[in-house]
């Protein structure tokens, strides 16, 4: 056997052996500063060793009676630290916690926001971390199939022109803001079989004034509300308020939709469900 | 020159100015339309999208520029004169404070109390800046007869460092969707898509500018001292009651309506006197229009330099008003 042989075999041997003890010491005191990635958890069977969350965790309904660590801007880091984690879910950006869960030896596992495609792969890496890499590939390969589902559905027929707006004061056409030509809500709007009016704009958000929804002219107004739950009524209002843009096709057409429900605009394991509901309204 | 000559040629000047600019701004903006569909009554409204875009989304945010500048502008003189202090602003006294902390309040609680075409944000603004004029005013007219500017100025900057307090405390209260909003009604903003809401701030900033037109003489001589007013028969707690309450009022409808746009209540006054010295018979009107065409016109170029991404019209007003005071200034000396 050649030297470099043999040094092929001897790496091979140990990443076999670290892959098996990392399976064997799977992570048991989990904690999560990513909402998005808390569902996931679960989604994949990794709840129980979940031990807090995020100041802004929602979901799922267990999340509720864990304890609370902060969130992107303010990490308890002094409370992580007493929960003895074997595991933290971290934002890229927070360099700061980074350095300190770095002296005190504790595994991260970061999150980087990114478009569709981004939650299967954070879906996957994260099962294979937590020791759940079957649950995590049955999950995301189920939401491939249903995006995929969706978009055979949707291939072919028209792609609607479409504003997407995920925010907007109430009442009013003011300081609305719309997806941009990146990330996962332009993303989710594109596999619901729309066209984004802002796509060549490459950003998350867009700040849409008036004169720029009429001069795009959408012919659907696809309105998100994820943290302002609106009741029925309150949705047709909303959807009432975009009247004095009467030349646009969309407020002609009365195509004007508001969505409204918690974890709309969380890229977590529910996006398929998402842009199910998003290729409904398109129709 | 005669005064009446003099305020002739200046208000003929700064007018023809403000005019210019505001019958050429809606006329450009990010998108280019024909003039002539706009005013072509043969084409049905739903279908004439350069009339929409002319008169729901230019007009409208050319009309709430010139409002807002002329009131910010206005009001920066009285108070200046009213304080004897050249760094009084109209937000000086808390009153700007005020609305943005009823802002942040209906933004981040999602309040919904929008009425007559005017939505949750403008009404609750509103109010908080009446909360702050009574707290204030209370404060400085507690001591002794009449306003005590001195309390009033330290009232008033006690209570901004106040309410920005607590304008930091509900932003950390609020999720990140509603804390970047709140931080961006903190930049100015014009785009109010309705005439709602100029309708409803108009009659307040009318009724202040009534009470602009007959103060100048006593800010006049105000600005000598209370004593050397007084002497010369101007009943002077009673002036300083009127100004302040004008200003203040003025003050609070052009912030619900555009947000706290920064620097024009205090560059433009300077800029003005700069130019046509410091009698506020002439002064108050030059200021007016001078502010009214000055907002207008960063407002343009906010909604058309980066476009189809827009500016907010605060950060134009500061970078531009900022250099150029300082080089009138630096000519003058």
């Amino acid at each position: 056997m050649t030297t470099r042989r043999r040094r092929l075999a001897v790496l091979a041997w140990l990443s076999v052996l670290s892959l098996a003890g990392s399976a064997a010491q799977s992570p048991q005191r989990i904690i999560s500063l990513v909402p998005a990635l808390t569902e996931m958890l679960f989604t994949i069977g990794a709840g129980p060793q979940v031990v807090a969350v995020s100041s802004y965790d929602e979901d799922p309904p267990q999340v509720k009676s864990l304890p609370r660590v902060g969130a992107l801007l303010d990490p308890d880091v002094e409370r992580i630290l007493s929960l003895k984690p074997d595991l933290v879910i971290t934002y890229a950006s927070q360099t700061d916690l980074h350095a300190q869960l770095t002296r005190a030896a504790i595994p991260m596992f970061d999150y980087r926001h990114g478009g569709l495609a981004g939650i299967v792969d954070t879906l996957r890496a994260l099962g294979v971390r937590t020791g759940h890499a079957r649950e995590a590939e049955a999950a995301a390969g189920e939401i491939e199939a249903r995006l995929a589902a969706i978009r055979a559905r949707t291939a072919g027929a028209p792609r609607p022109r479409t504003l997407l707006v995920f925010g907007r004061e109430r009442g009013a056409l003011r300081n609305i803001y719309a997806s941009g030509g990146r990330g996962f809500l332009h993303d989710m709007l594109v596999a619901a079989g729309g066209t984004n009016i802002f796509a060549e704009i490459d950003r998350e958000s867009v700040q849409a004034t008036t004169e720029l929804i009429l001069a795009r002219a959408p012919e659907v107004i696809l309105e998100v509300r994820s943290s302002d739950i609106l009741s029925r009524e309150e949705a047709e209002r909303e959807a009432a308020s975009w009247r004095p843009l009467a030349s646009v096709p969309a407020v002609r057409q009365n195509r004007v939709v508001v969505l409204t429900g918690k974890g709309l605009t969380v890229p977590g394991p529910r996006v398929a469900e998402v842009v199910a509901r998003m290729a409904d309204a398109l129709r | 020159m005669s005064l009446r000559r003099r305020l002739l040629t200046v208000v003929g000047a700064f007018g023809a100015l403000a005019l210019l600019v505001l019958v050429w701004a809606p006329t450009v903006g990010s998108t280019s339309i024909d003039l002539g569909r706009v005013f072509d009554t043969s084409i049905p409204w739903a279908d004439n999208v350069d009339a929409q875009i002319f008169f729901v989304a230019r007009l409208p945010r050319v009309m709430a520029g010139a409002l807002i500048g002329a009131t910010l502008a206005a009001a920066g003189v009285v108070l200046q004169a009213l304080m004897r202090n050249p760094l009084a602003t109209p937000f000086t006294l808390g009153v700007s404070a005020g609305a943005a902390l009823g802002a942040m309040l209906a933004i981040a609680f999602r309040l919904d109390v929008g009425t007559l075409g005017v939505s949750s944000v403008p009404i609750a603004s509103f109010i908080g800046s009446l909360a702050a004029i009574a707290i204030v005013y209370g404060l400085a007219s507690s001591q002794r007869r009449g306003l005590s500017t001195n309390v009033l100025l330290l009232a008033g900057v006690t209570l901004n460092s106040f309410f920005s307090a607590l304008i930091l405390f509900v932003q950390y209260l609020s999720d990140f969707a509603e804390s970047f909003r709140t931080v961006r009604w903190l930049m100015g903003d014009l785009d109010i898509g309705s005439y709602g809401p100029i309708l409803a701030a108009t009659p307040f900033i009318l009724a202040a500018f009534a009470v602009f037109a007959v103060l100048p003489r006593a800010l006049n001589l105000l600005t000598m001292g209370e004593d050397v007013a007084a002497g010369r028969g101007v009943e002077v707690a009673r002036a300083q009651r009127w100004a302040f309450f004008s200003a203040s009022l003025a003050t609070g409808a052009a912030v619900s309506l555009g947000g706290p746009v920064g620097f024009i209540g205090i560059v433009v006054p300077h800029l003005v006197r700069l130019m046509v010295g410091s009698d506020h018979r002439v002064v108050l009107p030059a200021a007016t229009l001078f502010g009214a065409a000055f907002l207008v016109l960063c407002d343009l170029l906010a909604r058309t330099i980066m476009a189809p991404l827009e500016i907010p019209v605060g950060i134009i007003t500061a970078l531009i008003g900022g250099p150029f005071f300082l080089w009138l200034l630096v000519r003058q000396s």
